[in-house]
C-alpha cells in the first residue's frame, strides 16, 4: 500500500453538546478518489473545514505529505498543496475568470508582496490562466466577471483556480450540487482525468456520481464512519442500507 | 474595454483640469485660487492614502485623521524647534526641510498604522470603524492635552518650510510641488493596484475566504496595505500644515476622517482619481457656501446622499462606468 497523501487520525469537534465531527480517522491515498457519503447534518462540510484549515479540531491529527499540519492556517496549507474547492461557489466576483486563476497562479509561485510588474502584463500568469480554462471548457468566457457566471460555469472555475494550484490533493465539497444532468456527466469525466493528477476527497450527494468515480467510499452518520470500503462492499453493507441509502428490500 | 479607456481619458482631464486652474490663477493674479488648488491637491493626496486601505483593501478606517494629523504635527513640532534652536528631545535639532520633515512624518505614520493595523484588522465591519475611530479620539484628546505644542490652541509654523529649488513662499511654487507629489502618490498608487499585490489585496476585499483557500494570508497583505495608506496621509499632512502654516487638534478630529471618507465616496471608491474629484468637490463646497451658511456640510451631506443613492461609483463611476478588472 502506498503511503497516504492525507491522513486523519482521531478527530473530533463538537458544537455544544453536538458532536460534529466523533472520532474519525480516514486516509486518502495516491491516485484514488475516496468519496465522503452522509445525510445532511452529518457533519462532512465541518470536517472538509478541518483538513482545509478553516476550522481547529477539538482533538485528533491531520497529517499530509507526512507533516502534521493541524495548527497550521488555510493559507498556510493551501501553500502546501492543500487544494480546496468550496461547497458554496466561492469566487472573486469582480474579477473576470482569468483573473481568477491568475490569481491562483500568483499564489502558487510564492508570496503577493510584488509591488511593481502588472499581473495583465505577467506572461508566467496570462499564459498558463489560458491553458487552465481552456482545459475545463471556460476559454471562451475567460472575460466574464465571475459573479456574472452562470451556476454551472462557476463550478468549473472553481475546479480551475484548484487545478491551477497544482495541489498534492483536492478537496472537493459537492461539486455537481445544482448542476445540469449535462454538467454532471461532463464533470465525472473530467474528476476522473483529474485523480491522475493528485487523489480527490469527495463529498458528494448525487449517488450515481460517487458510485461511477470513487475507489473507495466512508459513510458519515451523526460525526461517525459507520462504514468505509469499496462501492461494491458500501453497497452490500447492511448498516449503511439501513442508516444511509435506505434498505428497499427489507421495505419491499 | 471601452470603459476601461473612458477612464483614462477622464483621468487625464481631471488632472489636466487641476493643473490649469490655477495655472490661469497665477496668469490672472488670483493667488487665493491657486491656495484653493493647492489644498484640493493635499486633501486628494490623503483621500489617495485612504483609497489604498478603503478603495482597495475595503477597510473601513474611520481613524485616518490620526495620521494626517500626525503629518502635521511633526512638520509644526520639528518647524517651531527649527525656528527657536531648542532641541526636540535627546539633542535632536529641529528642521525648516520638508523633504527630512516629510520622512519623519512618513515614519511616524507607518509607525503608528502598523501598530493600529495590528490591533485592528482582525475585526471588521462596524468593529473595524469603532476601533480606527477610537484610535484617532486618543491622538486628538493627547494633542488637546498637551501644553508644550499648543494645547487646544494650536502650534503655527512662522516661516513655511523649505523645499531645495523652490521658492514655498510663493503659492504657485508651492502648488506645483504639491501637484507633483500627488502625482507620485496617483502613480503609486495605480503601480501598486495592477501589481500581484494589488491582485491580492482587491481579491481580499471581495472574499477573504477564497484568498486564504489559494494561500494568500489576508492579514499580512492588509496590514502592509494600511501601513502605506496611513504614511501617504501622514504625508499630506505634513505638507497640509506648511500650507495653512498651522498645526492643530483639529487635524486629528474625527470630522477629519470623516471628510477623507466623503471625498472617496464622492469620487468613486477605489478609483484612481476619485480622491481628486472628491477633493475639488468638497474644498468647492466649503468656498462656495461656506461664506453665507454655516450649513454648508448640510448641503454636502445631501450631495453625499444622492451620490451613495444613484451614483454608487461616485463621479467616476457616474462618468466612466464600471470598474473592469480584465
Ligand atoms: N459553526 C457551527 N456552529 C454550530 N453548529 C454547526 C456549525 N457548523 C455546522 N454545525 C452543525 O454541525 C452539523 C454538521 O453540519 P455540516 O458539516 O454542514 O453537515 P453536512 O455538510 O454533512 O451536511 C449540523 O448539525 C450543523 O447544524
Ligand atoms: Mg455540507
Amino acid at each position: 500500500m502506498d503511503s497516504a497523501v492525507l491522513e486523519l487520525a482521531g478527530l473530533r469537534k463538537s458544537f455544544g453538546a453536538l458532536k460534529a465531527t466523533d472520532d474519525v480517522s480516514l486516509t486518502l491515498r495516491p491516485g484514488e478518489i475516496h468519496a465522503l457519503i452522509g445525510p445532511n447534518g452529518a457533519g462532512k462540510t465541518t470536517l472538509m473545514a478541518q483538513i482545509s484549515g478553516g476550522l481547529r479540531p477539538d482533538a485528533g491529527v491531520i497529517r499530509f505529505r507526512g507533516q502534521d499540519v493541524t495548527g497550521l492556517s488555510v493559507a498556510q496549507r493551501a501553500r502546501l498543496g492543500l487544494g480546496r474547492s468550496f461547497q458554496i461557489s466561492s469566487l472573486i466576483p469582480e474579477y473576470s475568470a482569468r483573473r481568477n486563476v491568475m490569481l491562483a497562479l500568483q499564489a502558487r509561485e510564492g508570496h503577493p508582496y510584488r509591488f511593481l510588474w502588472p499581473v495583465r502584463r505577467d506572461r508566467g500568469l496570462t499564459e498558463p490562466a489560458r491553458a487552465i480554462l481552456d482545459r475545463v471548457g471556460l476559454g471562451p468566457r475567460a472575460s466574464v466577471p465571475a459573479g456574472e457566471l452562470a451556476h454551472g460555469e462557476r463550478r468549473l472555475l472553481e475546479i480551475a483556480m484548484a487545478l491551477a494550484l497544482e495541489p498534492a490533493c483536492f478537496l472537493l465539497d459537492e461539486p455537481m450540487a445544482g448542476m445540469g444532468t449535462e454538467g454532471v456527466g461532463r464533470l465525472i469525466a473530467f474528476l476522473r482525468e483529474l485523480k491522475a493528477q493528485a487523489p480527490i476527497l469527495l463529498v458528494e450527494h448525487d449517488m450515481d456520481a460517487v458510485f461511477a468515480l470513487a475507489d473507495r467510499v466512508s459513510v458519515l452518520v451523526y460525526g461517525r464512519i459507520i462504514a468505509s470500503g469499496t462501492v461494491a462492499e458500501i453497497r452490500a453493507n447492511p448498516e449503511v442500507r439501513r442508516a444511509y441509502l435506505g434498505d428497499e428490500e427489507t421495505t419491499a | 474595454m471601452a470603459e476601461m479607456r473612458r477612464e483614462y481619458i477622464l483621468n487625464a482631464v481631471i488632472v489636466a483640469a487641476l493643473f490649469a486652474v490655477p495655472l490661469w490663477a497665477l496668469m490672472a493674479g488670483e493667488p487665493f485660487i491657486i491656495t484653493l488648488a493647492t489644498r484640493v491637491a493635499l486633501l486628494a493626496l490623503a483621500a489617495v492614502g485612504l483609497n489604498i486601505a478603503l478603495g482597495l483593501g475595503g477597510m473601513v478606517s474611520f481613524g485616518h485623521a490620526l495620521y494626517f494629523g500626525i503629518g502635521g504635527y511633526a512638520a509644526g513640532i520639528l518647524a517651531h524647534h527649527a525656528f527657536s534652536g531648542t532641541p526636540v528631545a535627546f539633542g535632536i535639532p529641529g528642521t525648516n526641510q520638508m523633504l527630512v520633515i516629510w520622512a519623519v512624518a512618513m515614519g511616524l505614520s507607518g509607525l503608528v498604522a502598523l501598530a493600529v493595523g495590528a490591533l485592528s484588522l482582525r475585526t471588521s465591519g462596524i468593529f473595524f470603524i469603532m476601533i480606527t475611530l477610537a484610535f484617532a479620539q486618543m491622538g486628538f484628546f493627547f494633542t488637546l492635552s498637551w501644553p508644550a505644542y499648543g494645547g487646544e490652541d494650536g502650534l503655527p509654523i512662522f516661516v513655511r518650510n523649505q523645499f531645495p529649488g523652490v521658492n514655498t513662499m510663493l503659492p504657485w511654487e508651492l502648488f506645483l510641488l504639491s501637484f507633483a507629489v500627488l502625482l507620485a502618490a496617483l502613480g503609486l498608487f495605480a503601480v501598486l493596484r495592477a501589481a500581484r499585490f494589488g491582485a491580492a489585496l482587491m481579491a481580499i476585499r471581495q472574499n477573504p475566504d477564497r484568498a486564504a483557500a489559494v494561500g494568500i494570508s489576508p492579514f499580512g497583505v492588509k496590514l502592509t496595505a494600511f501601513v502605506i495608506s496611513g504614511m501617504l496621509t501622514g504625508l499630506a499632512g505634513a505638507m497640509m500644515a506648511d500650507l495653512t502654516r498651522f498645526t492643530s487638534p483639529a487635524m486629528m478630529a474625527w470630522t477629519m476622517s470623516g471628510e477623507l471618507i466623503v471625498i472617496i465616496l464622492l469620487g468613486g471608491v477605489g478609483r484612481l482619481c476619485g480622491p481628486v474629484v472628491g477633493a475639488a468637490i468638497l474644498v468647492g463646497f466649503e468656498t462656495l457656501f461656506g461664506g453665507w451658511t454655516e450649513h454648508w456640510q448640510l448641503w454636502l451631506g445631501l450631495v453625499l446622499l444622492g451620490a451613495v443613492l444613484f451614483a454608487r461609483g461616485g463621479v467616476i463611476g457616474l462618468l466612466a462606468g464600471r470598474e473592469g478588472h480584465g
